[in-house]
């Protein structure tokens, strides 16, 4: 579904990453581990095609990224973006049919399909009573909702989602967590960063870890996840503790 | 039904079982303190935005009817209800001889009472349209300089000789000129705070245009030009012609037409730009066009009535408190707020004194408060 081929990715003529190569087929998760400033919101950006990639190459559903038209690769990738800052009071089901804009002409409005589609994506999200609030007035996690059932909206098979889980507190957190594993089961591809060892383990089927902007791992979360890894990524001496129910966590020392 | 076993999934997950699922439905007070639920109940306060579109369009066009009504009525001859009943009445009928009320009504208040409330609902219009665009409630055809660039164009027009079709090419060309440099700096500039520094550039430029329009001033012929050339700067709609009105109408109806079309993509353009692109919306193209159809009725209205200011930065906002954000319920409803709110400084205006005061000193009366208390709540979210 989405398959990337040594990818080089920056700003200009900035490189910020090198040497991305991965293959996601349909229903998989891949999570991207780095410290900060390690390059995890750049190579999103390169892969919704917002930034032109330095060098290799992006198919997504089997075409090159760089020849789809704007409307048809947001059909193909939707995007979770880390942090909605809202300009004005857009309703929460106003922002929900803005996911449907790849589907509509630039001279039409959203119609009874793209109505039920907004209506179904709030729905599988549980958040049909947020519909008629502002988006301004919403807590952090709640926003986070709403971002996720715009990209639902958006009906497309990869996902992509930058950080959904920061600066959430414990519950929010645990929610959002929890939809994206819904999100899994239903077919998605899924690709997501987070700062979180746990939460790769706990979410994902395979994870990248990026030092520097360099693949320090690829592979099954299980085989990519161990001490030794994420003790080079985030260099902090860590333990990996058995919290039972086969769940692993990683506690730093 | 299908939809109703999914939704049980949902429910019953955790949204109304979970201990969270009331605390989710309380709104969190950060940042927002100033506008509490009167009822508790969020539901009865949100459905409405939405739903009173239709009314406060249909309420607002009895009000500007009624309005005209009463700015074609006053004036050094007043005309009362029943006198104006039958000047109507002789026009639409066609029967009926034509007295002195009818000419003070069709041939001089009529023009005057056209032009305003179009440039009205022009700057209004343009004002939403930048808002949108810029994401930010500051701007407007002012703020960004767009005006005082029409007005160089104009001036330039005007000291030359030229005639009224290229006085109005000037400013349109004047406008958008000024709003590309604004926007060009501003995003070069590394802000730290984007909002204010859009404004900051936009006043910037705008000054630098000012003194433009001074030298010219300055150079042009002091007994013909430099009165045509102030008063026309002051902004008035006391010399408004019929031809005025048709130079006019052809620019902004184009322009809200642009607007109109591209309504429902246009609020794309108030999600961050990264946002807005992965949606699918090609976000320089429909700036752009945007931008243009904006400028096109904000330099028609200053080559006709001069620069006045604060039309297209208050009334968008008001229009925003009754009927959201959502910009095809917003420009109509702008649109017409526009037209009354010009239409009525300049009845007031042509009205308060013996002598006319120029409306752009009472539209500033109005606006200048307005704008110090957007500018305190930019802070916090819109």
């Amino acid at each position: 579904m989405l398959d990337v081929r040594n990818l080089a990715f920056g700003f200009g003529a900035r490189r910020v990453g090198t040497d991305v190569t991965f293959t996601l087929s349909k229903g998989e998760t891949l999570a991207v581990l780095g410290g900060n400033g390690a390059g995890k919101t750049t190579l999103f950006r390169t892969l919704l095609g917002l930034l032109p990639p330095q060098a290799g190459e992006i198919h997504v559903g089997g075409d090159a990224l760089d020849a789809l038209a704007p409307s048809e690769r947001a059909r193909r990738l939707a995007y979770v973006p880390q942090q909605h800052v809202p300009s004005f009071g857009f309703s929460v089901e106003e922002i929900v049919l803005m996911g449907r804009a790849s589907r509509l002409s630039a001279f039409a409005r959203p119609g009874t399909a793209d109505r039920a589609a907004a209506a179904d994506a709030l729905e599988r999200l549980g958040i049909v009573a947020l519909a008629p609030r502002p988006i301004t007035e919403l807590s952090g996690g709640e926003r986070q909702l709403v971002l996720v059932a715009r990209a639902l909206a958006q009906q497309a098979p990869v996902l992509v989602l930058d950080e959904p889980t920061a600066s959430l507190d414990f519950g929010n957190r645990a929610r959002v967590l929890a939809e994206i594993d819904r999100l899994r089961g239903s077919g998605l591809t899924i690709v997501f960063s987070t700062h979180e060892p746990d939460q790769a383990l706990a979410h994902a089927d395979r994870a990248l870890l990026l030092a520097e902007g360099r693949p320090l791992a690829l592979d099954a979360v299980s085989r990519a996840l161990t001490a030794e890894n994420v003790e080079r990524l985030y260099r902090v001496r860590v333990r990996s503790v058995d919290a039972g129910a086969n769940r692993r966590v990683f506690v730093s020392e | 039904m299908a939809g109703e076993g999914r939704h049980e999934v949902g429910i019953d997950g955790k949204h109304e079982s979970s201990p969270e699922a009331d605390t989710r439905s309380i709104r969190p007070c950060t940042g927002h303190p100033a506008r509490p639920s009167r009822d508790g109940n969020p539901e009865h306060r949100f459905v409405t935005s939405a739903q009173r579109t239709p009314l406060v369009l249909v309420g607002a066009i009895c009000v500007l009817i009624v309005l005209a009504l009463i700015a074609l009525g006053s004036g050094r001859y007043p005309i009362g209800p029943a006198e104006m009943a039958s000047v109507i009445w002789k026009r639409l009928s066609g029967v009926g001889e034509a007295g002195t009320a009818d000419a003070v009504v069709w041939q001089i208040r009529m023009p005057r009472v056209a032009v305003a409330a179009l440039v009205g609902a022009a700057l209004a219009a343009a004002g939403t349209a930048y808002q949108h665009l810029f994401r930010n409630p500051l701007v407007a055809p002012d703020t960004l300089g767009v005006s005082s660039g029409a007005a160089l164009g104009a001036v330039l027009g005007i000291f030359f000789g030229a005639g009224f079709l290229v006085i109005d090419g000037a400013a349109f060309i004047g406008g958008l000129a000024a709003v590309g440099v604004v926007v060009l700096i501003a995003s070069r500039l590394t802000a730290h705070d984007p909002l204010v520094t859009l404004i900051l550039t936009g006043v910037v430029v705008a000054s630098l245009l000012g003194a433009a329009i001074s030298l010219l001033k300055y150079l042009a012929d002091p007994y013909n030009q430099l009165p045509a050339i102030t008063f026309w700067l002051m902004g008035s709609f006391a010399s408004a012609s019929t031809r005025d009105f048709a130079t006019l109408l052809p620019a902004v109806v184009a322009s809200l037409f642009v607007l109109i079309a591209l309504a429902w993509r246009i609020n794309l353009l108030a999600l961050p730009e990264d946002e807005a692109r992965a949606l699918g919306v090609q976000t320089g193209y429909l700036r752009t066009t945007v931008i243009v159809a904006a400028t096109l009725a904000t330099g028609a209205s200053v080559a006709v009535s001069g620069i006045i200011g604060w039309v297209g930065l208050v009334v968008p906002h008001m229009a925003r408190l009754l009927v959201g954000p959502e910009f095809s319920r917003l420009l109509p409803a702008a649109t017409i707020f526009g037209a009354i709110f010009l239409l009525a400084i300049d009845t007031i205006a042509r009205s308060l004194a013996p002598i006319e005061v120029p409306p752009g000193i009472l539209t500033a009366i109005v606006g200048t408060p307005v704008f110090i208390v957007l500018l305190a709540r930019a802070r916090r979210i819109y």
